[in-house]
């Protein structure tokens, strides 16, 4: 049985990874769950874990990433933009594109030959263009995130959300189904909206040849397929797509087990 | 009157320096702190305060002194040289009040007013302390006049209405149409037109009679002091560089506010030297520079401490800003023998009234010249003329030149369009990146 080598957090604004790998990169346990705002007893709890199943982790390198990262305990803290590189470019295995819908942040990350960021875009402090939007209006037209799949399968076409802004995309949406505009539309239209936010950001590195996703919209196909239109090219869903930033920090732990000074 | 006058000049001449001299006794009592990555603070800075302080603390007791003009940063001011005026800077003032954190305070106080919160921060400042009377510097004096110039911006002729409005003062507008290329002729006919007309207000306003041959020694001692300032900037080219550009920020005061005086030029010349010695003694504005950064935009001025401290521990230098610089620009074009053609030339020309062709020229013999290996273009939410084109221009940096580019989503005023968790992590992977 392979050992655990390395650990990974990444501690987000709404959602709290943990992975632990071994020396060959591949995930031997992962842990999600909705951030806690006492973030060090989080990383305790699911380290206590990860420890009790295998024993060596007490001695592997932890790195933290994401917006906690400085409040984990750890060898390192490195940004969530280098750990989604290198955590896409395992997978991947060459140069692209990666765009990262977060719960907070929205980020494109161009990938160099090494894994190494050539260069990003994030969007502002606004929530428009991230994870944040669909969550809030969701909750609102009261579909649970699991069931946006069910709604929006069928062919219904989309109904525009014209606004990208939360607040005011979140009154379109009631106003429009008060007027009587199916429910399976809208959801489609509010893809649209996010898509189209999305791909403003990526639009700023069009010339890249492959594009990869990551963060929990990846999992929906809704929005994979709105994405796919918003940016006129195929999109390739990274693997474990939530699970990117936490895998790039435990690869960075493992750079760091190597003695190279490749974190900080 | 004659009282007044005689007031004016013992504080702005005696009082604050002596004041000056009793706060900086306490403070270097105090010591440095030995662990910061920044370099040793500069000397000069203490001359520098006393310089600003001496102007403000002068204003409190300048109306009904010496005739008082409100202008703005782009104003020609060495207009007003000739007459005496007492001259504030509500930019500059608006900076003062950014880097003390009052902005949100003030601003409120304007957007209750009904002005929006999408305007200029400088401008909500500037407003807020008008209607509410609140300022870091005990009292800003009445103008008799304002004065403001288009080529930095549009919102700076709303805002120069308003005051007029509420002041009940005479506005001289000088209108300086966008330059693409070169201004042609007519553009400088018609900037120099209204130059002569806002010199004759000047005067009528002053009491004055206006001659023309009296800008000769402003122009030339402009002249002099933004070569002075040049001179200072152009001084990092050296590794180490002998200075950071959030010091220049601070150190620009004079030659924006006190452009056109002798006391300007002294400054300069002291401050040229002290970095001369620091690059003779390799002494560098952080303690180990390893990456050298270009700076566009303003400064985020609640911040300038912590972003400087932060890169400085990691190694990165600002070597050089398109904002400093901007004010070494107009040097070369003032000529003391045609004071108004060469005023129209050298004010029709800044960094913001000129098209993007000429922004990544800048740019690029910036990066150039002071050898920098990335560029941080802060898109600032309160100045949309210096943040509009930011994207090309920094794709255009990082295809032509091979440098690292980061555009950094602030504002330059006011901390509420400010996250600093954002902001530091933007910057860390911009760090990571150099790996
Ligand atoms: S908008 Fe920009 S140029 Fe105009 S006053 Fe504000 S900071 Fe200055």
């Amino acid at each position: 049985m392979t050992a655990v080598a390395a650990i990974g957090v990444d501690a987000g604004s709404t959602a709290f990874k943990l992975v632990a790998i071994d020396a060959a990169g591949v995930i031997l346990s992962a842990s999600i769950e909705p951030a806690h705002p006492k973030l060090e007893a989080q990383a305790e709890r699911l380290l206590a874990l990860v420890r009790a199943r295998f024993p060596e982790a007490e001695a592997a390198p932890l790195v933290a990433t994401g917006y906690g990262r400085k409040r984990i305990p750890a060898r390192a803290a490195v940004t969530e933009i280098t750990c989604h590189a290198r955590g896409s470019f395992f997978h991947l295995k060459r140069p692209h594109l990666l765009i990262d819908v977060g719960g907070q942040d929205t980020k494109a990350i161009r990938v160099g030959a090494e894994g190494e960021v050539l260069d990003f875009a994030m969007n502002d402090k606004c929530a428009a263009g991230t994870g944040r939007f669909l969550e809030v209006i969701l909750a609102r037209l009261a579909v649970p995130l699991a069931e946006v799949a069910l709604h929006t399968a069928g062919a219904e076409p989309a109904v525009t959300v014209s606004n990208t802004c939360t607040v005011f995309a979140e009154s379109e949406v009631v106003s429009l189904l008060a007027e009587g505009a199916p429910l399976e539309g809208v959801l489609r239209g509010l893809h649209e909206s996010l898509a189209s936010r999305v791909a403003q950001l990526a639009g700023r590195f069009v010339d890249d040849p492959r594009i990869g996703l990551s963060g929990g919209v990846a999992l929906n196909p809704a929005m994979r397929a709105a994405l796919t239109v918003a940016v006129g090219r195929p999109i390739e869903v990274v693997p474990d797509p939530q699970l990117v930033g936490a895998l790039g920090a435990a690869l960075s732990a493992l750079l760091t087990k190597a003695g190279n000074p490749a974190t900080r | 009157m004659i009282l007044r006058r005689l007031r004016y000049e013992i504080v702005s001449r005696l009082v604050a320096p002596a004041l000056l001299r009793i706060t900086k006794r306490r403070r270097s009592q105090g010591g440095t702190g030995a662990t910061s990555p920044l370099g040793p603070p500069l000397e000069s800075r203490h001359k520098l305060k006393e310089l600003m302080s001496a102007h403000y603390l002068g204003g409190r007791f300048a109306d009904g002194a010496v005739p008082v003009a409100y202008v703005t940063s782009g104003f020609p001011v060495e207009l007003l040289r000739p007459f005496g005026y007492h001259v504030v800077y509500p930019e500059n003032h608006g900076a003062l009040c950014s880097a003390r954190r009052l902005v949100p305070q003030l601003s409120e106080v304007a957007e209750r007013a009904g002005f929006s919160r999408d305007l200029c921060g400088y401008a909500r400042a500037d407003l807020g302390s008008l209607l509410s009377g609140s300022t870091p510097t005990g009292r800003l004096p009445r103008p008799d006049l304002l004065g403001c110039c288009t080529n930095i911006c549009q919102t700076v002729l709303y805002w120069y209405r308003v005051l007029a409005d509420r002041l009940g003062v005479p506005l001289v507008l000088i209108d300086t149409p966008f330059v693409y290329g070169q201004a042609p002729r007519a553009h400088l006919d018609y900037v120099a037109a209204q130059l002569y007309e806002a010199y004759a207000t000047a005067a009528r306003v002053a009491k004055r009679r206006a001659d023309i041959s009296d800008l000769e020694v402003p122009i030339r001692l402009a002249a002099e002091g933004t070569q002075l300032w040049g001179e200072c900037l152009g001084l990092s080219s050296h590794r180490p560089a002998p200075w950071t550009c959030f010091d220049g920020f601070v150190h620009m005061a004079p030659i924006v506010a006190m452009r056109g005086t002798v006391a300007c030029n002294a400054y300069y010349r002291m401050l040229r030297d002290e970095l001369s010695d620091r690059v003779a003694r390799g002494i560098g504005g952080i303690e180990h520079e390893r990456h050298r950064l270009l700076w566009d935009n303003l400064p985020i001025w609640y911040q300038i401490r912590e972003l400087a401290t932060s890169l400085a521990a990691a190694g990165f230098n600002f070597v050089c800003a398109t904002y400093t610089d901007a004010w070494a620009e107009p040097g070369t074009t003032f000529d003391p023998h045609h004071p108004l053609e060469s005023l129209a030339m050298a004010y029709s020309h800044v960094l913001l009234n000129q098209d993007l062709k000429n922004r990544l020229r800048v740019m690029t013999e910036l990066a150039r010249r002071f050898q920098v290996d990335g560029a941080v273009l802060h898109s600032d939410r309160s100045c949309k003329p210096y943040s509009v084109g930011q994207i090309d221009l920094k794709e255009r940096l990082q295809r032509d030149l091979g440098i690292k580019t980061l555009i950094l989503d602030a504002d330059h005023a006011d901390p509420r369009a400010f996250a600093a968790a954002q902001v530091e992590s933007r910057l860390a992977a911009f760090m990571e990146s150099f790996r």
